[in-house]
């Protein structure tokens, strides 16, 4: 198995009980980070980002180093931290928020620096409502220590940060349904082009966004210097990365593990993460990265947790959720509770979203219940082919945002891999596995 | 008269004013017209529309797009039981028929005491304890039925109200202040701000007409997104 000796980089504290507290942040290097980064030049900052090849912890994995490069310059500017944490199954953010909120706000921080944004937001998923409390207490520690507001730590560099909570919807994960739903209006995702946040943002203003995993990354970087976080990992997906590991696993939780060193496999069966299957059952199927990612089967157990090792075979690490399902799972009914949660999350812009995820989730509950017809698998993957031509990977998108071409994932992939048994079910009116 | 609460103005004037723009403070508006309600009532929403300088029907219409605003009364209890995908796995389907029959109301119901609110919800984000459960967005772990049982016995009993403040009432901790930025320094910006819309307004403006006829980009995707 491979366990690497890797450095906890963002759970390094979550150890100690009171890992959420100014002190421990302070005896334990907090805020050294920020400091090492006001000392030198926004540019040498955003330089040591970019050499670490820092990819994206929010799900579509852009390079953060060239996110930054791409902010339009103009005097007022925005940086905008995604806390929204809604795709189904991942668990790694608000642990973030909860247990090391100030190692969340010195990352901000640092971004905010090398930026030099005008102001800063922290938008949390508005369920979080203990996240909130902890990350509210800790910036108003971090103000009366002097690491947040006017001339921090005398370095002549201001900036306001303000945690804004969200009401519950999941399209507001979507960077510019979340820029939307933080002016105050509903969470309608933007069109890009020309609603690139980096160009066209936060009122209109060029904006950052980032995820919470994304920034909590900074300290450690700007301390240690972006090559020896490139020298972790392989190729592109360098460093550590969180992942949340769910469904029939002995041990599900949320584990920092070194990437690509570390397999599907590792992940699943090491005692010191997943210990393996429940009941000691094979896997099923495994939901590699969020709900809107296509699922992989036992075969694939042995991919690298890379993002390029797992696009190339067909799916993406996305959200950094993985969800185990054993042999005793129903993969209809599996398919189909994916698929109700893309309906009543889709926020009804484009048609074949709005109508084809309705279709979609009452098709395929009739197949669970038993009224399945012969026909009903061609007319889910014609529908699907309706919302994202060719089903191939990466999707066509036909919308304005990728939820619409997220939808077939799941069950283009549990047809293909169970076309049997959503055939029992059509045939016989029952489960052959429940 | 007004019918929020005096401290509630307070609190909410002070959320206006962390924003650039007052619109912004919408959310957080809604959920302290909610602690001092437990919902959305129609002259809350006025005020909050008065407050950040819109129709009342503009925070209706936006409230109701969101799941955590509710426009009709709430119990004192929102009990939401994940049925997503690993809490599924983990028994969800019959934890929640089981809160169904014990509460005698359907997921989206209230009893008529107005005790509790039963909801069906979407991942809660705690999905390695299953079937995950929260109280007022407050997580109580991965219930069993026996534990679900005794957690409505306690919440019946005022046993969890330390813990557990009535629907609504989402943070605790106040911010300690305002605004830290100085209002000249933000009012120069905002200044700047204006000046650069009408610049970009009016490049953008000479660029349509320099490239009338020209080619438009490819659909923009930002690779593939998601949580
Ligand atoms: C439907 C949808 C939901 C998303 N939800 C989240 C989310 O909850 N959290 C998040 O960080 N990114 C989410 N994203 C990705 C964001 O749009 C964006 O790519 C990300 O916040 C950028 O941060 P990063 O570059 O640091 O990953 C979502 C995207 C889509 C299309
Ligand atoms: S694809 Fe779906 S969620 Fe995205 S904008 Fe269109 S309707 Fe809304
Ligand atoms: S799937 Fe239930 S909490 Fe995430």
């Amino acid at each position: 198995m491979a366990v690497t000796d890797a450095p906890r980089i963002v759970t390094a504290r979550m150890g100690f009980k009171d890992s959420h507290t100014l002190d421990r942040f302070l005896s334990t290097g907090g805020y050294d980070g920020l400091r090492k980064a006001l000392s030198m030049t926004p540019e040498e900052v955003a330089a040591q980002v970019d050499a670490a090849s820092l990819l994206g912890r929010g799900g579509a994995g852009f390079p953060a180093g060239r996110k930054w490069s791409m902010l339009r310059k103009d005097p007022v500017t925005y940086l905008v931290v995604n806390g929204d944490e809604s795709e189904p199954a991942t668990f790694k953010d608000h642990l973030l928020v909860e247990r090391d909120p100030h190692q969340l706000v010195e990352g901000v921080l640092i971004a905010a620096y090398a930026l030099q944004v005008t102001q800063a937001f922290i938008y949390l998923r508005g369920e979080f409502a203990f996240g909130l409390e902890r990350l509210t207490q800790a910036l108003n520690e971090a103000y009366d220590y002097g690491a947040v507001g006017q001339d921090i730590f005398g370095s002549g560099f201001s900036i306001d940060v303000v945690v804004h909570p969200g009401a519950g919807a999941y399209i507001c994960g979507e960077e510019t349904a979340l820029l939307e739903s933080l002016e105050g209006k509903r969470g309608f995702p933007r069109i890009k082009p020309p609603f690139f946040p980096a160009a066209i943002g936060l009122y209109g203003q060029p904006t950052v966004v980032n995820n919470v995993e994304t920034m909590s990354n900074l300290p450690w970087i700007v301390l240690h210097g972006g090559a020896a976080f490139a020298a972790l990992g392989e190729g592109r997906s360098t460093g550590t990365r969180l992942f949340a590991l769910s469904g029939h696993v002995k041990r599900p939780g949320t584990y920092e593990v070194e990437m690509v060193k570390t397999t599907f496999r590792d992940l699943v069966y090491a005692p010191v993460y997943g210990g393996g299957v429940r009941g000691d059952r094979e896997v099923k199927a495994f939901v590699p990265g969020g709900v809107s990612a296509p699922w992989f089967g036992p075969g694939q157990l042995d991919l690298p947790l890379g993002q390029d090792e797992v696009g190339n075979a067909g799916s993406m690490l996305g959200s950094g959720a993985i969800t185990v399902m054993d042999a005793s799972t129903c993969m209809v009914r599996a398919a189909w509770r994916i698929t109700k949660f893309f309906a009543r999350e889709s926020c009804g812009q484009c048609t074949p979203c709005r109508e084809g995820s309705g279709w979609l989730e009452r098709v395929l509950r009739r197949i669970e219940h038993g009224g399945g017809r012969e026909e009903d698998l061609e007319l889910l993957l014609d529908a699907s082919d309706n919302i994202s031509p060719g089903l191939q990977w990466p999707p066509q998108q036909t919308t304005i945002c990728v939820l619409g071409p997220s939808i077939p994932s799941s069950i283009h992939s549990a047809i293909d891999m169970f076309r049997d048994e959503f055939l029992v079910h059509i045939k016989e009116g029952r489960c052959p596995v429940a | 008269m007004s019918h929020l609460r005096p401290d509630i103005v307070e609190r909410a004037r002070e959320l206006v004013s962390l924003y650039p723009e007052p619109r912004s403070a919408l959310i957080p508006l809604c959920h302290l017209a909610q602690e001092q309600d437990g919902w959305l009532r129609p002259e809350a929403m006025e005020e909050i529309a008065a407050l950040v300088g819109i129709t009342a029907a503009e925070v209706r219409g936006t409230a109701t797009f969101y799941d955590m605003l509710h426009t009709e009364p709430v119990g004192t209890y929102l009990v939401s039981i994940c049925t997503n995908i690993a809490c599924l796995l983990g028994g969800a389907e019959e934890l929640l028929a089981h809160a169904e029959a014990r509460l005698g109301v359907h997921a989206g119901g209230t009893t008529p005491d107005g005790r509790f609110t039963l909801e069906d919800a979407e991942c809660l984000a705690d999905c390695d304890r299953t079937p995950c459960v929260t109280v007022n967005h407050r997580y109580v772990g991965g219930l069993s039925i026996e534990e679900l049982d005794a957690l409505l016995d306690d919440l019946a009993a005022g046993r969890r109200s330390d813990e557990i403040p009535p629907h609504g009432t989402l943070v605790r901790v106040r911010r300690n202040g305002g605004l830290r930025v100085p209002l000249a320094q933000l009012a120069a910006e905002r200044a700047a701000m204006a000046e650069a819309q009408a610049d970009r307004a009016r490049a953008a403006k000479d660029e349509e007409a320099a490239q009338a006829g020209a080619a438009g980009g490819s659909q923009g995707s930002e690779g593939r997104g998601t949580a």
